[in-house]
């Protein structure tokens, strides 16, 4: 591959309420067996990328414990391989001011690379992509930048980049979260560009001292680089949000999306536990669910995604809802509509119903030595 | 090159030819068990549990799919610098070489491999046995007893027959008689066919019987070893074990972890069962299905009814389809309103919609070979030759 990756970790996600405490939105459980950085990391080794590094700062401890090797998606490399990017205390700064500031921060890793392109992704996303063919694409409109981008359809479209695209597909118009939206077409976060193109540009925002990539560079350039627009087909899903990723989970849910993923090729790889197969009691009724290894199920599960090591009791309802890592859901519990955080304890015949959209459950496992 | 105080031979070469069809590509060893696990996980598992770190795995029959398996035993945390995992093909002179060969000619073949790390004990394990075993409190024992060689051991139940040596042991558990033949044993102890060999000794034995076509550990080594009045100790072993010989041991074993509380869990935080698994996605189960003591795998989905059974991962069961009392391995299709009742169906086969396979009588299980491909309303109630082929797509 002609490009290395860089892959925008940091962000703090403040719409994830209360589950951005334990970590930043790139180390989500995604959809049972998964973290959301796997879909970034997957796609560039499955595209034959050899160097990535990640840009973390907000939160990175879950994220830098699953990425504490890199053999999993065969980046464990001679040459090449993954580097984590946190930010260093240094005479002028500790800490990312935005996302061309991080990048600017590691302007000796890009300087440092041979390859002649550069992929940038955000953390958050779940998609599949052959970085190959966007590079492809680059090269055949003569771009300058290349932003991915998607058609949405929901109704927080505004949370987005919107972008609009002429009939080369070059971008005419690009806004960032605007009141009223002009296009379906949103911005992904994964641009390519060349990377003296990237070293020049982020150069000249640290003289300006400007900070954000979106804002400082993509709009401010708009209308003097050549900035096309890669539409990308397939399934496309961020979690931005509470909703947004109660949604992409349930998504899964979805014999099209589980095929997708799970079966087609190319593989999403994670980091690999030791978990037994999941387990099913005499008394489990089981429907419409996912059901991750690890897995002791008694009770009653519908439409829901159930992450590792969750047990179950018995007698429990579990309905629309998503249970993370290693929860203990004692006897006779009722949960619907609700997300609970992982590691949580909750008490035989403890009930949670998530009225107004979807409850967060945080119990504290008081068995657990802390 | 770093020396280490014990090392590990892990004998992995046997076919298991009384499993039938299930070991007609693949060495016992390899064989899938509890669903996403392989029969050498235990043993390998066990090994690295029991802080050993560094292991010659001797292959023989098939060993393709076995050394894949391993490849540089990054599960196990043995792709190491000095040390780990290392796969040692043996040139063999049978063909099929399982226990009655000779179990000790691979590993005099080996030597030069063992002797790179000098070590003060070996250990000897063979590979396909399903138990949970700390061979450091073994070690723990040879040392107090002051051994040259300990032999791993366990009570034959009442009736049960004796597939090993059997031994006559004093209070001390010093091995007084040591009877290879198993025709006539001269107690109900058991050997488990796991020693532990001071190196030095075992070299001098093994180099004794260079010239032996078919060279044994209890045929040969074990009695050289008390011929010269060496102490031979049998460490007991009450916990559990199973040898799966037979397709049938192989179903049974697999259906005893459905239960509630198996004799061998999984599920405990200490003494984890290591593999090596490519497929991560979660199980999933559709609407309107009934899955009820039952062990899924990664990447199964299940749409019709599973019950006390084991499914691999991969594995689907369609609309209607029924799974009953079964063990179905990696990646096999059973199609719409297919009946699957006391079956063991190896990896890769497809059962064609309507079929029937096994019966729910007690008539014995049935077995479906690798690969298979039952068409549309076939009724297999007792199978143990392969069918179909490989061409076609699934339905």
């Amino acid at each position: 591959m002609r490009a290395i990756g860089m892959i925008l970790a940091g962000g703090n996600g403040s719409r994830m309420r209360e589950l951005q405490n334990r970590r930043t939105v790139a180390a989500m459980p995604i959809a049972g067996s998964y973290r959301a950085i796997d879909f970034a990391l997957s796609n560039m080794s499955n595209s034959n990328i050899q160097k990535v590094g990640v840009i973390t700062q907000y939160n990175a401890r879950s994220l830098n414990n699953h990425l504490s090797s890199s053999k999993w998606w065969d980046l464990g490399r001679k040459r090449g391989g993954l580097y984590l990017l946190p930010p260093a205390v240094t005479g002028e700064s500790w800490w990312y001011k935005g996302t061309a500031d991080a990048l600017y921060q590691n302007l000796s890793f890009l300087r440092n690379s041979r390859e002649q392109y550069v992929v940038i992704a955000s953390g958050d996303g779940v998609y599949k992509i052959d970085y190959n063919d966007v590079v492809d694409f680059h090269v055949l409109k003569g771009a300058d930048i290349t932003v991915v981008c998607t058609e949405y359809t929901g109704d927080d479209i505004t949370r987005f980049g919107i972008l609009n695209l002429d009939e080369d597909a070059r971008i005419v118009g690009f806004e960032e979260k605007p009141l009223v939206t002009k296009s379906n077409i949103i911005s992904t976060g994964i641009y390519i560009l060349r990377r003296r193109l990237l070293i020049q540009l982020l150069e000249q925002c640290r003289a300006e001292d400007r900070t954000d990539f979106v804002r400082d560079v993509l709009i401010r350039y708009k209308d003097v680089k050549k900035i096309y627009g890669y539409k990308m087909n397939r399934y496309w899903s961020n979690m931005a949000s509470v909703e947004s990723y109660y949604r992409t989970n349930m998504d899964f849910l979805k014999p099209e999306v589980r095929d997708y993923f799970f079966r087609q090729y190319p593989a999403i790889y994670s980091k690999k536990d030791d978990n037994p197969p999941a387990k099913f009691s005499a008394d489990s009724r089981v429907s419409n669910s996912l059901i991750s290894s690890g897995c002791i199920i008694s009770g009653t599960v519908e439409d829901s995604v159930i992450f590792k090591k969750v047990f179950v009791g018995k007698n429990c309802i579990i309905k629309n809802s998503i249970i993370l890592n290693d929860v203990y859901i004692g006897d006779n519990a009722i949960i619907e509509n609700c997300i609970v955080e992982s590691r949580s304890m909750l008490q035989p015949g403890s009930c949670h119903k998530g009225e107004n959209g979807v409850e967060i459950v945080i119990e504290k496992n008081k068995m657990r030595v802390t | 090159m770093i020396r280490k105080e014990m090392i590990a031979m892990l004998l992995a070469g046997g076919q298991g030819s009384q499993l039938g069809i299930l070991t007609d590509n693949v060495a016992k060893s390899a064989l899938s068990f509890g669903g996403k696990y392989r029969i050498i996980d235990f043993p390998l598992s066990n090994l690295v549990n029991s802080g050993i770190d560094t292991i010659g795995v001797l292959t023989q029959y098939r060993p393709l799919r076995l050394t894949s398996h391993i490849g540089i035993g990054i599960p196990w945390d043995l792709d190491r610098n000095s040390g780990g995992v290392a796969i040692l093909p043996s040139s063999g002179k049978g063909v099929d070489s399982d226990w009655i060969t000779g179990t000790a000619g691979p590993v005099a073949e080996y030597i030069d491999y063992i002797d790179q790390y000098d070590p003060d004990y070996v250990l000897i394990v063979p590979a396909d046995r399903v138990y949970k075993m700390d061979y450091e409190v073994m070690l723990d024992y040879h040392i107090a007893l002051d051994s040259d060689v300990t032999v791993a051991s366990m009570r034959v139940p009442e009736g049960g027959s004796v597939s090993s040596a059997t031994m006559l042991i004093d209070a001390y558990g010093v091995v007084e008689k040591f009877e290879p033949d198993t025709a006539c044993p001269c107690s109900n102890l058991e050997s488990m066919r796991t020693y532990l060999f001071d190196w030095q000794l075992l070299k001098k034995a093994l180099l004794m019987f260079k010239e032996e076509e078919v060279l044994d550990f209890e045929k040969h080594i074990i009695p050289q070893f008390l011929k010269e009045d060496r102490i031979v100790s049998a460490y007991e072993w009450n916990g559990y074990y199973r040898d799966v010989p037979t397709a049938e041991e192989y179903w049974k074993a697999n259906l005893e972890l459905v239960g509630e509380r198996p004799e061998l869990s999984f599920y405990e935080k200490f003494w984890t069962i290591y593999t090596n698994g490519e497929n991560l996605a979660p199980a999933y189960i559709a609407d309107s299905c009934n899955v009820t003591n039952a062990l899924l795998s990664e990447g199964s989905e299940v749409y019709g009814v599973v019950e006390r059974s084991v499914i691999g991962p991969g594995t689907v069961v369609s609309e209607g389809a029924v799974v009953r009392n079964s063990v179905i391995q990696e990646d096999c299709f059973v199609a719409k309103g297919a009946v699957v009742e006391n079956a063991v169906i190896a990896r890769g086969s497809t059962i064609g919609s309507g079929a029937v396979i096994g019966s729910g009588e007690g008539s014995g299980i049935c077995v479906i070979g690798e690969d298979s491909i039952i068409p549309d309303g076939a009724v297999v109630l007792r199978q143990t030759e392969k069918v179909g082929g490989k061409e076609g797509d699934r339905p």
